[in-house]
């Protein structure tokens, strides 16, 4: 990535402000809302999958622990700082265990997809079984498949009386994805994320620089499942109630699906991803002639068949073309000696 | 112990039936260059995986400067200051020459000396003009030849070498043979090589390996006279 970290933070900063005020005016702040936060959900996934190379068919079960550990410690504690927190910490935890677990394991792609689907799918279940008033956790009842309503949202830190709702609220989700994306700029700008880069593209050839691949992708696993956690706490406050169909297997693929559709490689094609085809969603919500799951099913698959590589890798591609056609005329032919054997680059 | 780089006893390896190690007894001095030859499934390629770390072998020791390595992941081994290069070239295909040796050299030093270090490779063997090309888009010969400055880049005192001539222009073999020579005031080298030519420019010691033993270890002008490592080349009885 060419240009420094400054930049970028501004950068960031203003296309985030600019969308701030001017998207609020073509669509309602409470849809712009769960669009941000399923665009911050898609960026963990697309951290560490399109980065580093770690395909998890269960990026839904930090999303959901991030929920549920926000709700579980609101109730108890009875405002939302430290859960906001908590919502972090808590799926970061798990996922570095659960990575741990795995990347030592020295367990194959396969396996590690097949074991978040399986950790997921077992939250799911035991989540949904707890509705019995015996599981509680301090005053928080589960409440199992009915999912925990009523947990205090929100509020400004150190007044627990002022909640944080309606435009507010979205000026915040949008804020803390901006403030998330940077982190991620400055990480993938860091040696830890080169690093990881590296392991992606090869980790035989990592590990034989000593690199200890594990315990890089440990960390990097627990990066995304803190993220994931965020978006989860704030998709809590959004909608006032976690219910255990956020870790369902459905919403793990969903976030697939933006990432795929967005692409892979990038940092905005799976906000983007995710808040276009959340946003497709909602309006088809609207109507009952087609099938929701049937259209995502076909952007996918057209996605695939005619623009593999997602929409924002495409769009710079055309960019750069067009850019260095218009600004070097001469550049083209000026390239250097032709190589003996030219390689595919995914060769 | 600072005069022996590399050290096995009774390095074994089986695959089921197969032994592709057999009970190995091999010692490397210190700035010593080694080549080990063979016919093909000799078990060379064995050999130098267990001493690498990317297989476990399945009796016997490892020492690497007198510390014992048996069993250690590559990482480890890799973090004592060996270079490793595997018969399969192992690069990062879809980024750039300067960032696949940026990356090696980061290992080992801090973030300024790391660039540095990256363009001191970059200037050793001569790959400026295509420092900032995706490393999937050059040419064999180039690949290779970046792949030694990643084994280069972390300063290694061992490199470890399988086939770094395989598929090379007499050119780049040249080349390669001189950067070779100048790692070699450095660091001990083991090479494992078919190249005969290529052999008696850089060795001086030739380790022969034969259905997974050592069959013989003398100067290479007097194994390459040896009529029964000519017999096992030639596949006759010996
Ligand atoms: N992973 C493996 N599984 C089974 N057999 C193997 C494996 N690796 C090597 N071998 C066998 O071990 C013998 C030595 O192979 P190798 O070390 O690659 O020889 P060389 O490098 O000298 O050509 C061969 O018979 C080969 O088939
Ligand atoms: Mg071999």
């Amino acid at each position: 990535m060419p240009g420094s970290l400054t930049r970028d933070a501004i950068t960031i900063a203003l296309v985030t402000g600019v969308l701030v005020w001017v998207l609020p005016l073509i669509i309602g702040t409470y849809t712009l809302t769960v669009l941000v936060i399923y665009g911050m959900l898609a960026l963990s996934l697309g951290l560490i999958w399109g980065f580093g190379g770690i395909l998890c068919f269960g990026q839904a079960a930090f999303f959901g622990l991030g929920a549920y550990a926000y709700a579980i410690s609101a109730i108890n504690i009875g405002e939302s700082t430290l859960p906001m927190f908590l919502a972090v910490l808590v799926p970061a935890a798990f996922a570095a265990l659960l990575g741990a677990m795995m990347f030592y394991g020295r367990l194959g792609d396969v396996y590690l997809g097949v074991i978040t689907l399986v950790v997921t799918l077992i939250l799911f279940k035991t989540v949904n079984s707890t509705a019995g008033p015996q599981y509680a956790i301090g005053n928080a009842r589960l409440g199992g498949f009915n999912g925990i309503p009523g947990f205090p949202t929100l509020n400004v830190p150190g007044l627990p009386d002022a909640y944080i709702w309606g435009d507010g609220y979205f000026y915040v989700c949008a804020a803390l994805l901006g403030l998330v994306y940077m982190l991620v700029t400055a990480l993938l700008r860091s040696s830890f994320g080169r690093v990881a880069v590296g392991i992606r593209e090869n980790e035989t050839r990592m590990s034989l620089m000593g690199y200890d691949v594990r315990a890089r992708k440990t960390v990097m696993f627990a990066i995304g499942a803190a993220i994931a956690g965020l978006a989860g706490a704030l998709f809590a406050n959004w909608a006032e109630i976690v219910t255990p169909s956020l870790f369902s297997l459905g919403q793990s693929a969903e976030i697939i699906i933006w990432c795929i559709v967005g692409g892979l490689g990038t940092r905005l094609g799976p906000v983007l991803g995710a808040a276009g085809l959340a946003y497709l969603k909602f309006l088809l919500g609207q109507q009952a002639l087609i099938d929701n799951a049937l259209v995502t099913g076909l952007v996918l698959v057209l996605f695939v068949l005619f623009l593999p590589k997602g929409i924002v890798p495409a769009l710079s591609g055309l960019w750069n073309f067009g850019f260095v056609r218009w600004r070097l005329p001469g550049h083209i032919h000026q390239r250097r000696r032709p190589r003996g054997r030219e390689r595919t680059r995914n060769g | 112990m600072d005069d022996v780089a590399l050290e096995t006893y009774g390095l074994t390896m089986r695959f089921g039936g197969v032994i592709a190690a057999n009970r190995v007894d091999f010692r490397l001095r210190a700035l010593e260059l080694r080549c080990l030859i063979g016919p093909n499934g000799a078990g060379k390629s064995t050999f130098f995986r267990c001493i690498t770390g990317l297989q476990r072998p399945t009796e016997g020791e490892v020492y690497m400067r007198g510390i014992e390595t048996t069993g250690w992941m590559p990482h480890r081994i890799a973090s004592l200051g060996v270079g490793i290069k595997t018969q399969t070239p192992n690069v990062m295909d879809s980024l750039s020459v300067h960032e696949n040796i940026w990356l090696a050299a980061r290992r080992f030093h801090d973030l300024r000396e790391a660039d540095r270090k990256t363009q001191e490779i970059i200037e050793l063997l001569a790959l400026g003009e295509i420092a900032r090309d995706d490393l999937g888009r050059l040419a064999h010969g180039e690949r290779q030849r970046v792949e030694l400055g990643l084994v280069a880049a972390g300063d290694p005192w061992l490199i470890l070498l399988d086939e770094p001539a395989a598929g090379l222009s007499a050119g780049d073999i040249e080349r390669m043979t001189g950067t070779i020579r100048e790692l070699n005031s450095r660091a001990a080298l083991i090479i494992v090589e078919h190249d005969m030519q290529f052999i008696r420019s850089i060795a001086e010691t030739v380790t022969v390996f034969h259905q997974g033993k050592v069959l013989m270890e003398d100067h290479v002008d007097r194994v390459m006279s040896d009529p029964v490592v000519r017999n096992v080349y030639l596949g006759k009885k010996a």
